[in-house]
């Protein structure tokens, strides 16, 4: 074995080896949020936490009710605002053609995906508080459903692409109109995967917290309706998370706990459970 | 359809409440924002109110005063709140009047954490002024250390801390900067958000202390509340007179004695650095910002009738969160100009 | 259902009103309005938002022009604004970012393509795709009580005693500053390398590896001289997409990054970024100057993360069109 093959073998071996290192970082790093919010974020749940409102500065209990809620409301509002659009959007994408304007709506869903998530603040509390002359959880949902639009039209549109044409030739041979096929054979077919994505988005936009902090504010009370400020589980972790009080910090932490565990749990029923057999969209 | 019919009840079931307008049985929700300071002593007011009147809910958020301010001007919420009181081109902005009202005292201190430092600190206004310029940068300097004999105080970098948002709190502070060095006025200025100099920025109240808290060898300012209640030590300032003054309420009360007599109708007043011998020079007054004129009328109501508590019952609330009450002459000024609300 | 085929002869009313209603009772031509309106939603949406952006940032654009882009000066209290601090502050988060995540992203992606069984591959990558499913704000609530604590008692006076003669590592030890939003922006857009450059990779059809190692190259040598060159274009791609994604990123950025708009050679200082000021002074910018000097930095973002994100798109979708695999 000559000196040089020995070289090439070392370094073989030790690239391979860093490499392995790398991996092991990565997976390492997502192991050691895990393990860090269950302990502290455990150690601070409790009853209280699910139940009860934020009690004033100073005093201990109290937990984030209203911002569970909250948050609930807003993606609940979000989806109905966003999904729609993405999905028929993406529907006309697939199955109406064109050249100039599907160029357009591609060309602008990837604009609209690649804003950051503060501007789209900026332009729903443009455009709902300012009008609408106060914070709400709609505004909030705006923000939020614009930032899903981008995901679900274009997982939409290749879900749907990847329909073979034989099923909808088969339909339309039997005499279905072109809508009826697409409603009956078409999305039928390809529903899981655009769940899958729809989901997906609705886990990225759960984190979000710069949107609402311009649009939905934050409340200490129950938020009826969704024309008011509502708490939800972002906003209160940063807000809590920056300030000095033990108590906020601990609360903090069972927030994290609680966003996470719902976030991955999402994230992992639908790229298993819901992904069988169909190639899940990167995020 | 099924999921149609369903989500539609879900929404049904989820939107209670109606709005706000004209029906008294549901909560009427009213929202404030605004100052970082005063948020311990509101956030108990408007819970201890909450408890009085059940289906009354304010909701106070404390973003900073500059934040309060703009939201009052958009009209996104209905009252704010600022330890600083509104300039004269802020009220022009308004749409309608604003009405200042204060509602407690309080005082911003330096406060510090130094390792191995456990005595209390005297800072005179020229060391404060120029750690805050940047001139002065070790915690050994003479500036400091003349008005410290007996401290041994390290050699080491002094990491400032200042807000990062639009701050009554920095209002105050920058406001005594400003009158106690010439420098500071023409560099730097007053105001809620300054172009600082040096230091780090922290979000409220909360962000400077807990950023003082973590960071060895820093100097921030915050309110008194926040420094007792994070048990950060706060060193003594030197006022007009000459005498180191440690915060408390009572140097408080005596900064405000001179200008309750004195008070101008719309309640804007500085009473940083005043003459007298027992005053704490970094002190404040901070004020609720209300619309002289509410279209809605359950909220209306809400406001003045809260208004009147606060002035009256609320005031009991004050001492223990390290807020000082309220000068007699200046409470009975503030009932009569509730009128003024319609 | 249908009306009448007659009339339509009689008439012959190919075009007008009564021809569209007549067209729309066919579901089709209803299904295809429907969708188009939705689809046409979008552009509608994002025209706005960009008019928003432009309109509301008149004030602004007026008064300082282009100068914007390179004055340092954040005044409110003088009304002088200026974008340079707040252009360094994201640009060197994200560089940092980029120099620690591209090494370790690359390493792991080759690992998980290259080396490691398929199923211990997927499984990896899907636990990986998990990594970039964590909200920002968590990582930013992780990063103030572990990451900031580290760097401030062990990285930085480490590294200030090693390094200390390069200006990148002078200054006192604050833990929060560049250095520490570099960081957490790197363990963000970690995953995004990793699995684009993994798909990357394994499309890379096998034939040429194989030639590779008939030639007697060591496993290393033909992924490195090999495969990687292969994927490049597609790899890279990966790298723009993720710094197009630090670019925008808020939360965790503005938890530790200081708050400080300066520019300064240390990575030790504490900064400021776009999005960070954005989110501390918007809600309170008061003055209308100011608050558009803040919207113009929203364009400035948008524009730099647009142009970024259509580079990246395009070296993809070069990528996809060489290679051979198939979705």
């Amino acid at each position: 074995m000559t000196y040089r093959l020995i070289w090439r073998k070392a370094v073989n071996a030790a690239m391979l080896g860093l490499s392995g290192l790398c991996a092991l970082a990565a997976v390492s790093v997502l192991l050691f949020i895990l393990g860090y919010l269950a302990w502290h974020g455990g150690r601070a749940l409790n009853w209280d936490f699910f139940t009860k409102l934020p009690k004033p500065v100073g005093e201990a209990g109290g937990g984030m009710a209203n911002a569970i809620v909250g948050s609930a409301k807003l993606l609940l509002l979000a989806s109905l605002i966003g999904v729609p659009i993405g999905f028929f959007g993406g529907v006309y994408l697939a199955e109406f053609g064109g050249r100039t304007f599907p160029f357009l709506v591609r060309y602008t869903t990837d604009l609209l995906n690649g804003v950051p998530s503060i501007v789209i603040g900026i332009f729903a509390y443009g455009i709902v508080v300012l009008r609408m002359r106060h914070f709400s959880t709609f505004a909030g949902a705006v923000a939020l459903g614009l930032m899903m639009v981008p995901a679900t039209l274009r997982s939409t549109e290749d879900f749907l692409r990847l329909v073979p044409r034989p099923l909808r030739e088969g339909a339309m041979a039997l005499g279905a109109s072109k809508w009826k096929t697409i409603a009956t054979v078409v999305i039928p077919a390809a529903y899981r995967g655009v769940l899958t994505a729809v989901l997906l988005a609705l886990a990225r936009v759960a984190g979000e917290t710069a949107p609402l902090l311009f649009t939905a504010f934050s409340n200490r009370f129950w938020s009826p309706g969704w024309n008011q400020p509502t708490a939800s589980l972002p906003v209160m972790i940063y807000t809590y998370a920056i300030a000095p009080y033990e108590d906020w910090h601990r609360q903090a932490w069972a927030a994290g706990l609680v966003l996470l565990g719902l976030v991955l749990a999402t994230n992992v029923i639908a790229r298993t459970v819901l992904s069988r057999r169909v190639s899940v969209p990167r995020t | 359809m099924k999921v149609i019919r369903s989500l539609a009840v879900l929404g049904l079931l989820v939107a209670p409440g109606g709005s706000a307008k004209g029906q008294s049985f549901g909560p009427i929700l009213v929202n404030g924002a605004g100052a970082t300071f005063p948020y311990p002593i509101y956030s108990k007011w408007f819970d201890e109110y909450h408890k009085l009147h059940p289906n009354i809910q304010i909701n106070y958020q404390s973003v900073g005063s500059g934040a309060g301010i703009r939201q009052l001007l958009s009209g996104t919420v209905d009252f704010g709140a600022s330890d600083g009181p509104m300039s004269d081109e802020q009220l022009a902005q308004a749409k309608v009047k604003v009405l200042h009202f204060p509602t407690v005292l309080g005082a911003d201190v330096p406060t510090y954490n130094i390792p191995g430092v456990a005595q209390e600190l005297k800072f005179t206004p020229e060391a404060l002024a120029g750690i805050f310029l940047g001139t002065i940068t070790k915690w050994n300097d003479p500036a400091i250390a003349g008005a410290n004999p007996g401290v041994t105080l390290p050699a080491k970098d002094i990491v400032v801390v200042h807000r990062s948002d639009g701050s009554g709190t920095t209002y105050i502070w920058t406001d005594y900067l400003s009158k106690v060095s010439e420098g500071w006025k023409k560099k730097v200025g007053k105001g809620t958000s300054v172009n600082w100099p040096v230091g780090l920025g922290g979000k409220g109240n909360e962000g400077v202390a807990g950023l003082v808290k973590q960071t060895p060898n820093s100097l921030g300012y915050v309110e008194l509340i926040y420094a007792i209640q994070n048990n950060l030590p706060y060193g003594r300032v030197r006022n007009s007179a000459g005498a180191f003054v440690k915060a408390d309420l009572a140097g408080v009360s005596a900064a405000a004695a001179g200008a309750a007599k004195s008070m101008p109708d719309d309640f804007r007043v500085s009473i940083t650095n005043p003459p007298g011998n027992s005053v704490y020079p970094i002190a404040s007054f901070t004020w609720l910002l209300v619309p002289a004129s509410i279209q809605d009328g359950n909220k209306k109501a809400v406001l003045k009738e809260f208004l009147r508590w606060m002035l009256t019952e609320g005031q009991k609330y004050a001492e223990p969160l390290a807020c000082a009450r309220l000068p007699r002459e200046v409470v009975e000024k503030e009932l009569k100009a509730i009128a003024q609300i319609h | 259902m249908a009306t009448a085929p007659i009339a339509v002869r009689h008439g012959h009313p190919s075009r007008g009103p009564r021809a569209l209603l007549q067209r729309l009772r066919s579901g089709d031509e209803a299904a295809h309005l429907i969708t188009a309106l939705f689809a046409g939603s979008v552009i509608l949406i994002t025209s706005l938002l960009v008019y928003e952006l432009w309109a509301n940032s008149v004030l602004s654009r007026h008064r300082f022009g282009w100068s914007f882009l390179f004055s340092r000066v954040w005044d409110p209290v003088f009304e002088q604004f200026g974008a340079l601090p707040f252009i360094y502050g994201t640009l060197v988060t994200s560089a940092v970012a980029l120099l620690i995540a591209v090494p370790v992203g690359l390493g792991a992606a080759i690992f998980l393509a290259e080396l490691a069984p398929p199923r211990l591959s997927d499984g990896l990558a899907f636990v990986i795709d998990l990594l970039a499913a964590v909200p920002s704000v968590i990582y930013g609530l992780m990063a103030i009580f572990t990451l900031v604590p580290l760097l401030r008692e062990r990285v930085e006076p480490g590294l200030g005693a090693l390094f200390g003669f390069l200006p990148l590592f002078q200054g006192p030890a604050y833990g929060v500053g560049f250095l520490a939003g570099g960081l957490v922006l790197a363990v963000m857009v970690l995953p995004f390398i990793i699995s684009v450059s993994r798909e990357m990779l394994l499309a890379v059809p096998g034939d040429q590896r194989e030639a590779a190692l008939a030639l007697g190259a060591t496993r290393w040598e033909a992924t490195w001289k090999v495969a990687v060159p292969f994927a490049r274009a597609g790899i890279l791609g990966s790298i723009f997409l993720a710094l197009a994604r630090a670019l925008g990123e808020t939360m965790a950025v503005t938890m530790v990054i200081g708050n400080n708009p300066q520019i300064s050679a240390s990575l030790f200082a504490p900064g400021y970024s776009i999005a960070a000021v954005i989110a501390n002074e918007f809600s309170e910018a008061t003055g209308d100057l100011y608050l558009h000097a803040l919207i113009e930095l929203g364009l400035v973002l948008f524009f730099l993360t647009f142009i970024l994100n259509g580079l990246a798109r395009l070296l993809i979708l070069l990528t996809t069109q060489r290679g051979t695999a198939h979705e």
